[in-house]
């Protein structure tokens, strides 16, 4: 209340200025009327707090962006932080407080799917806009979530499309290993859908999940390797999430799974988690990602000196999730100057067909599923924890968010 | 004109070197192609056995080797660059050089192409990763190399590591006599890799059926004995985790009663303090590797003191309250996580392994157990018998045990209740200390670390019979055990959910865990 009532009596003593002054050619910095507000809706605190942190800098190092240009239509943004806590139900109390309290023009939030659900309800009553960064399993299409991330067919699918070709080892065993929480089981489902069209049997996929944070993985791991030895070529694909992934590589590299023989390639981890191990026992272990760090060319060149500017450390890495936080910030900002307002409802006809060279080198556009044509890279890791790109598509791929190998989808159109 | 006919007299002369030399100039090129390419030219590299191919692949899999914008190979020596084809420096190559990439398929072939070129090498040791490489890469054109190896090898070790090659080549090949000793051979080494190879064999090969099925037999049995063996070490390791995480709380909680929910913080706290340490050392060499045994004492001062802050500051003045205890030590571990959440961020720090705690070790019998997890284990009896001895041969010991039997007598004969409060806090606190600095070695070093093993610290206190050490080892031991044979039945997460409703069935019929105390102070 205090924030409406204060913008409230700066519009009037501005207003009365500018009559005083009678010379209304003379602008301030900031036009008049009350900033933008942007809402940021990430855990700062609890399990996801590792991830979701560098996600809420992103956006502050984007609204410093945008006023250091002079503002957006001419007035100011101001970002409005909450934490969530990584806890799911206080994620929609949160985004109730945001759209309702703060009255945010945008909110860019969430990383699990879980919390996404958890909030999804609440933009849909209350007619919010959520942007959201980070890939996910798909099976959903909201008018008020544009999804910034790989949907399945921009990631998993490609990923295990490379393991089983001759550069990625003529895979013929797949291990599914995950969390067990919602995207890596319908990731799963997607998964062993598709290998099951190409001719690879339920008898050579293992699936196995583990709770979150789960830390003793001998006996996963020494499974694993039983499973690969039994005459036919294995890979892991990992949907294993969040912390559990250091001790999981930890005891892969101390079981002597060389990627040589059972490459890994894992769908949620980049650049941030990877900061975290020795990476020397991982060198060739995969990761499949619409960005990496280490793509070379100017946009992201830009992010690259806007982050490690912003964050005053030359060494912080950037990943994928802060990518499409960047990418989905800038269509925001160019939809609002075309829509001229930032009325949800006019900002979400503009934002359908934006484009913009993003930092992968690509030029990604917004797809009227409120999904991205994005680019798909298989990255390798390297000794310095960096990726080292092996694979890439040759064009931007665009986001099929109902899957194709879910038999319920079969009457649903595609996007 | 002379030129070329010299050079063609040459050739025909030696005829044979200079073939292998050709081969070696013609495979360069392809190095500098993409990745299909690259690994056929490192095939090519391996099976022409030119000793100017060693340097050069040695030099790709340590990605230092260059290709200039031109497609020259160039090859770093010194502080300079040389042409790997000709020899001669390359100077001013620099501007479109760039390093040779791999991926997983050059990576295998390389391995193949390496072990083959250093299998007759004099260093034993290179000849024993040789041998490896070579068994993994199976080709039929390795078995000459293979037989001239094994005719002058001596060390036992690699004889037989250089036979299963031998066989896992011999198994690819045409020889149909060949196959057959292979199968047999491949049968008697009782490995899983054998098995593989075994199997993958079976589909192409209808008359070896038999034979190759007697040996999967074979190696099944041995197998599922070393399976067995492998289960119980990891059920020993997980258990030696949750002992050492509970071994704390079986002091605070077990001898004074104080339901301390910030002991996963004070573990937690112990892992920082573990990465300070190595912090610091970094920067002096000759300490460096003595980081991890300087965080023992560090980490366990650090959180005792933590301990006895809390216990003089705070929970002193809750005794016989615990439910307030419980609320208000709930708090303080949601203040320590969000404290070095600020302080060093929210993400995961790195603690490095020393390198005897990295990989596998392999045991008599085949068994292979990881190191890391060793140490685990010996570092968790170790600390039991550490606080056995604590409480059983010090006067520290004697006083707390006879302040938990009797305060007032304890008081009465002169010991200072208060004190021995805030030490035995403090020990327990500094014990939480030492499973971090374990715990920095498997898990992460993050803000959550701890949150993890509280319940299941609990769950081994209660389990065991509160205020029993014996019970604390016996509790951990089980429920480690119990865990690991459920889950390759049941998965990670039914398994863990079993081990919970068979506590609870325990606990109904003993509420007193496995080991009840007897007498008075039992009752109070």
């Amino acid at each position: 209340m205090s924030t409406t009532s204060l913008t409230f009596t700066r519009r009037a003593a501005l207003a009365g200025l500018g009559a005083a002054l009678a010379a209304p050619a003379i602008r301030p910095a900031f036009g008049q009327g009350a900033p933008i507000k942007v809402g940021v809706l990430h855990s700062l605190s609890g399990t996801m707090a590792i991830s979701e942190t560098a996600l809420r800098d992103t956006v502050l190092m984007m609204v410093e962006w945008i006023n250091g240009r002079g503002g957006l239509l001419g007035r100011k943004v101001e970002a409005v932080v909450v934490d969530p806590a990584s806890n799911w139900p206080l994620f929609a109390e949160k985004a109730r407080e945001l759209l309702q309290v703060h009255k945010v023009d945008v909110t860019f939030g969430c990383w699990t799917s879980v919390s996404r659900k958890s909030v999804l309800p609440v933009f849909e009553e209350l007619n919010g806009m959520l942007f959201y960064p980070v890939q996910y399993e798909g099976e959903e299409e909201s008018r008020n979530i544009f999804y910034t991330g790989a949907a399945p067919n921009q990631q998993a699918i490609p990923a295990v499309e490379y393991l089983m070709s001759a550069d990625g080892g003529d895979a013929k065993r797949i291990a599914l290993l995950g969390t067990d929480y919602v995207y890596p089981r319908t990731t799963n489902r997607i998964l062993r859908g598709f290998l099951n069209a190409k001719g690879i049997g339920n008898a050579d996929i293992m699936e196995e999940y583990t709770p979150f944070g789960h830390s003793d993985w001998q006996g996963i791991v020494a499974r694993v390797k039983r499973f690969a030895s039994e005459g036919k070529k294995t890979a892991i694909v990992s949907t294993i999430n969040g912390d559990a992934n250091v001790p999981f590589y930890r005891e892969l590299g101390n079981q002597g799974i060389k990627a040589e023989d059972i490459p890994c390639v894992a769908f949620s981890v980049g650049e941030e988690e990877l900061a975290g191990i020795d990476t020397r026992p991982l060198v060739g272990h995969l990761a499949a990602w619409n960005y990496f760090m280490s793509i070379k060319g100017a946009p992201n060149e830009e992010l690259l000196k806007l982050w490690q500017a912003h964050i005053k450390n030359p060494k912080r890495v950037t990943n994928d999730p802060m990518e499409a936080t960047y990418t989905g910030f800038r269509m925001w900002t160019q939809a609002v100057q075309k829509a001229g307002t930032t009325a949800v409802d006019a900002v979400r006809t503009a934002m359908i067909g934006q484009k913009l060279m993003a930092p992968c080198g690509y030029e990604e556009e917004m797809l009227a599923n409120h999904h991205l044509s994005k680019p798909v890279f298989i990255g390798e890791v390297q000794a310095d924890g960096q990726f080292n790109i092996v694979w890439k598509t040759p064009n931007a791929v665009k986001a099929e968010n109902w899957s194709q190998f879910i038999p319920e989808n079969a009457n649903r159109r595609r996007g | 004109m002379k030129r070329p006919l010299l050079g063609l007299l040459l050739l025909l002369l030696l005829a044979l070197p200079v073939r292998a030399q050709d081969a070696f100039t013609g495979a360069l090129p392809g190095l500098a192609g993409g990745f299909a390419d690259i690994a056929t030219a490192v095939e090519r590299l391996g099976a022409a056995g030119d000793p100017r191919a060693l340097p050069v692949l040695r030099a790709l899999q340590e990605g230092r080797l260059q290709k200039a914008g031109d497609g020259r190979i160039l090859l770093p020596e010194g502080a300079g660059l040389v042409d790997a084809a000709t020899g001669q420096p390359a100077e001013a190559a620099g501007a479109g050089a760039e390093a040779v990439r791999l991926n997983n398929r050059v990576r295998q072939a390389l391995r193949g192409a390496l072990g083959r070129l250093q299998i007759l090498s004099p260093d034993p040791a290179e000849r024993q990763a040789a041998a490896e490489a070579v068994f993994r890469s199976r080709s039929a054109e390795n078995v000459p190399v293979l037989r001239q190896a094994l005719a002058r090898e001596t060390v036992p070790r690699i004889r037989t590591q250089l036979e299963l090659a031998l066989a896992a080549s011999q198994l690819v090949g045409t020889d149909e006599a060949g196959k057959r000793d292979a199968v047999a051979r491949l049968g008697s080494a009782g490995t899983v890799e054998a098995r593989a190879l075994l199997l993958e064999a079976r589909g192409g090969n209808p008359d070896l059926v038999t034979a190759i099925d007697v040996s999967i037999a074979t190696i099944e049995r041995t197998l599922s004995l070393r399976r067995a063996a492998e289960t119980l070490f990891q059920g020993l390791s997980l258990g030696s985790v949750l002992l050492l995480a509970a071994l704390g709380l079986a002091i605070t909680f077990g001898v004074m009663g104080v339901i301390n929910m910030a002991h996963g913080e004070f573990v937690m706290l112990g892992a920082y303090a573990t990465f300070l340490v190595q912090e610091f050392c970094r920067g002096i060499p000759w300490l460096a590797p003595w980081s991890l045994a300087l965080s023992v004492p560090a980490a366990f001062l650090v959180t005792a003191a933590a301990g006895a802050l809390l216990e003089r500051g705070l929970i002193r003045h809750l005794y016989g309250r615990p439910l307030e205890t419980l609320l208000m030590t709930f708090g303080v571990g949601m203040i320590l996580q969000q404290a070095v959440r600020l302080a060093f961020g929210a993400q995961n720090r790195e603690v490095l392994s020393p390198a005897w705690m990295q990989g596998t070790l392999l045991l008599p019998g085949g068994i292979s157990v990881t190191q890391n997890r060793l140490w685990i284990i010996v570092f968790g009896l170790a600390v039991l018998l550490l606080v056995f001895a604590a409480i059983r041969l010090t006067r520290f010991g004697l006083e707390m045990r006879a302040v938990v039997q009797n305060r007032r007598i304890a008081a009465t004969m002169g010991i200072r209740t208060g004190r021995v409060d805030a030490m035995t806090f403090a020990f327990g606190s500094g014990l939480a200390g030492l499973a971090g600095v374990a715990l920095s070695q498997i898990d992460n070093v993050s803000p959550n670390l701890g949150t993890g093993y509280i319940i299941d610290s609990f769950m081994v206190v209660v389990f065991g019979g509160v205020g029993s050490l014996a019970g604390t080892l016996v509790g951990a031991m089980t429920l480690g055990i119990v865990n690991k044979m459920l889950e390759p039945w049941a998965g990670a997460v039914l398994a863990k959910v079993f081990v919970l409703i068979a506590i609870m069935l325990f606990i109904q019929r003993r509420p007193k865990g496995l080991f009840a105390l007897k007498g008075r102070a039992a009752e109070s």
